[in-house]
C-alpha cells in the first residue's frame, strides 16, 4: 500500500500545479500576441493586396493541387530509392575509409577524395554536370533519363555526407569496446561488424534522420533537369496561370512531407539521450 | 591458497625484460615475470606503476618496445605471430567491465565462442547459461548490461572471459570500479575460478584478497618489478623499503 502523502508534499504539489497553470496561460497569451503581430504586420504591408492575389489565389491552388501531387509522387519515388542507395553507399564509403593495411591505401585515398569532392560541390552544379554532361557523351548503355541522372547526382552528394556521419559514429564507439572484442579473439573485421557498427549505427540514427529531412526537399532539385516533379509542375502551372500560387502549394506539400520525419528524428534523439543519461532532472 | 604443485618444465607465461613507453613516458622498464600453471599471481603497486600496461602487453593490446613474452613457450612478441590466435588463448577482464551494451548478457558471453571458436549457438548458449547459473545470474541472461549492477556486470565479464576456456586469465583491477559492498561477490567468483585451477595474473588493490588467494605477489613501482614472492613474505615482511612504504600507505587507507 502506498503510504499517505505528507502535508509538505501536498503543498509542494499544489504549488507546482499552480505554476504549471500559470506557464500554460503565459505560453498561450504569448503565442496569440506573436501571431497577431505577424498577421497584422503582413496584411498591413502596402503590397499585401497584390501579393495575396499572385501567391495565395484559392482558385489556382485548387486547380494546381492534383497536378502538383502527381509531381510529388515522382519526388517520393526518387526519395525512397535515393535514401536506400545513400544509406548503402555511405556505409560502404565509411567502412572503406576505416580499412587498415597497406594494400588498402589507394582505396582509403580514393574514398577521402570522394567525400572531399562531393561534400564540397554544390548540388545544383553536379546536377548540371551529370544531367547534361553524361548524356552528351552518347555512351551505349548509359541512362539518359532525367530522373535517373538527377537521382544519381543527389545520391553521390548525400552519400558523401552520410559516409562522414557513419564514420563519426564509428569513431564515437569507445576504444575500450574494440579492446574488449579483440581480447576475446575477434578479428579486426569481426570487431567492426559485430561490436563497433551496431553501436555506431545506434549513435548516428538521429543525425541520419536529420539528413533524411534535408534529402526530402532536395529531391525537388531534379526539376532543374526537366524531370516533371512537384517543383517542375508548379513552375509550369505558374507560367500558364501567370500566378505564383502553385509554388506555395508545392512548398506546403514538401513541408507536410517533412513534418513526420522531423518528429521521428526528434523522437530518436530524445530516446538516444534517455538511454545515455537515465534519470536526472536536467 | 593452493598447495604447491609439482614443478612444471615451462611456465604458462614467461616475461623477460619487458619495456614499454607511451611517447616519452616510460611505463615498463624491463620486467621479468613467470606465471606457472594453476597459479594465481597478483600485481600490486600504486596507480601508474605499470600493472595495467603489463597486462595489455601480455594480451598484445599494446606493442612492446623491447623484451619478450612467451605463452606456453611460444614467443608471442614475434611480429610474425598471429595476434588474434594468441588472444584466443587468453581471457581478459577489464576494470570498467567493457561489456557490449548492444548485446544481452547471453550474447555477450556467447559472442566469442560462436564467432571465434565455431561453437554452434545452442551449445554455446547452454554452456553460457550453465556458467550464469553457477554465479546466480541465469535469470539475467536476457538482460542488457545497463540493467545490471556493477557487481553483476563484472561477474558477467568474468564469465564472458571464461566462456572460451582460456589458458591464462588476466584480471585488470576488476573491483576498482565497484561500490565497496559489491567487491565481495566479484572476489568470491575470482577465488572460485582460481580454485578450479585457472592460471591467473591479476592487477589488484585488494591486499586482503592478494594475501589469502594469491600464490605469488609482485610489487611494481615505476615500471620495475621490485619484489616478488609468496604473499606472507611480500605483504607481511617486505624486503624492499619502497614496498614497506607502499604497504604503510595502504594500511593507513584502511585497505589491509
Amino acid at each position: 500500500m502506498v503510504p499517505p502523502v505528507s502535508e509538505v508534499e501536498v503543498a509542494r504539489r499544489s504549488y507546482r500545479r499552480s505554476r504549471q497553470r500559470r506557464s500554460t496561460w503565459v505560453a498561450v497569451a504569448s503565442t496569440l500576441v506573436f501571431a497577431a503581430v505577424l498577421v497584422v504586420g503582413t496584411v498591413s504591408a502596402p503590397g499585401w493586396q497584390r501579393t495575396q492575389e499572385s501567391f495565395l489565389d484559392p482558385g489556382v491552388a485548387r486547380r494546381a493541387l492534383p497536378l502538383v501531387l502527381e509531381g510529388l509522387w515522382l519526388n517520393l519515388r526518387v526519395l525512397v530509392v535515393a535514401a536506400v542507395c545513400v544509406l548503402a553507399l555511405g556505409l560502404v564509403v565509411a567502412l572503406l575509409r576505416t580499412l587498415r593495411g597497406p594494400v588498402w591505401a589507394p582505396v582509403r585515398l580514393l574514398m577521402t577524395l570522394y567525400t572531399d569532392v562531393f561534400r564540397g560541390m554544390p548540388l545544383i552544379v553536379l546536377l548540371y554536370i551529370i544531367g547534361f554532361g553524361v548524356p552528351g557523351l552518347r555512351l551505349q548503355g548509359v541512362p539518359t533519363d532525367k530522373v535517373v541522372l538527377g537521382a544519381t547526382a543527389i545520391i553521390l552528394i548525400y552519400s558523401a555526407y552520410v559516409a562522414e556521419v557513419f564514420r563519426a559514429g564509428i569513431e564515437s564507439v569507445h576504444p575500450s569496446q574494440r579492446a574488449a572484442a579483440r581480447a576475446l579473439g575477434l578479428t579486426h573485421r569481426q570487431t567492426t561488424r559485430l561490436v563497433v557498427l551496431p553501436q555506431a549505427v545506434r549513435n548516428v540514427t538521429p543525425p541520419l534522420l536529420n539528413d533524411l529531412v534535408a534529402l526530402q526537399k532536395d529531391v525537388g532539385l531534379i526539376s532543374v533537369l526537366g524531370a516533371i516533379d512537384a517543383v517542375r509542375q508548379a513552375q509550369i502551372l505558374s507560367a500558364t496561370t501567370a500566378n505564383f500560387t502553385p509554388y506555395i502549394v508545392a512548398a506546403v506539400l514538401f513541408v507536410l512531407l517533412a513534418v513526420p520525419t522531423a518528429r521521428l528524428a526528434d523522437w530518436a534523439t530524445a530516446r538516444a539521450r534517455r538511454r545515455q543519461q537515465a534519470g536526472g532532472l536536467l | 591458497m593452493t598447495d604447491p604443485t609439482p614443478a612444471v618444465e615451462q611456465p604458462v607465461l614467461r616475461v623477460r625484460n619487458l619495456v614499454k613507453s607511451y611517447g616519452d613516458v616510460p611505463v615498463l622498464r624491463g620486467v621479468d615475470l613467470d606465471v606457472d600453471e594453476h597459479r594465481v599471481v597478483t600485481l600490486i603497486g600504486a596507480s601508474g606503476s605499470g600493472k595495467s600496461t603489463l597486462l595489455r602487453c601480455v594480451d598484445l593490446l599494446e606493442q612492446v618496445d623491447d623484451g619478450q613474452v612467451w605463452l606456453d613457450g611460444q614467443d608471442v612478441t614475434d611480429p610474425r605471430v598471429d595476434a588474434d590466435a594468441v588472444r584466443r588463448r587468453i581471457g581478459v577482464v577489464f576494470q570498467a567491465y567493457n561489456l557490449f551494451p548492444h548485446l544481452s548478457v547471453l550474447d555477450n558471453i556467447t559472442l566469442a565462442p560462436r564467432r571465434v571458436h565455431g561453437v554452434d549457438r545452442a551449445e554455446a548458449e547452454e554452456r553460457a547459461v550453465a556458467l550464469l547459473d553457477r554465479i546466480g545470474l541465469a535469470g539475467r541472461a536476457r538482460a542488457y548490461p545497463d540493467q545490471l549492477s556493477g557487481g553483476q556486470a563484472q561477474r558477467t565479464a568474468i564469465v564472458r572471459a571464461l566462456a572460451v576456456q582460456p589458458r591464462l586469465l588476466l584480471l585488470d583491477e576488476v573491483t576498482s570500479a565497484l561500490d565497496p559492498e559489491l567487491v565481495g561477490e566479484v572476489l568470491a567468483l575470482v577465488r572460485e575460478v582460481a580454485e578450479g585451477g585457472m592460471t591467473i595474473l591479476m592487477a589488484t588493490h585488494e591486499m586482503g584478497f592478494a594475501r589469502s588467494a594469491a600464490d605469488v605477489v609482485c610489487f611494481l613501482e615505476g615500471g620495475v618489478l621490485l619484489e616478488q614472492g609468496p604473499p606472507e613474505q611480500v605483504l607481511v615482511d617486505p624486503q624492499h623499503e619502497r614496498t614497506r612504504q607502499f604497504l604503510r600507505r595502504v594500511v593507513a587507507a584502511g585497505r589491509l
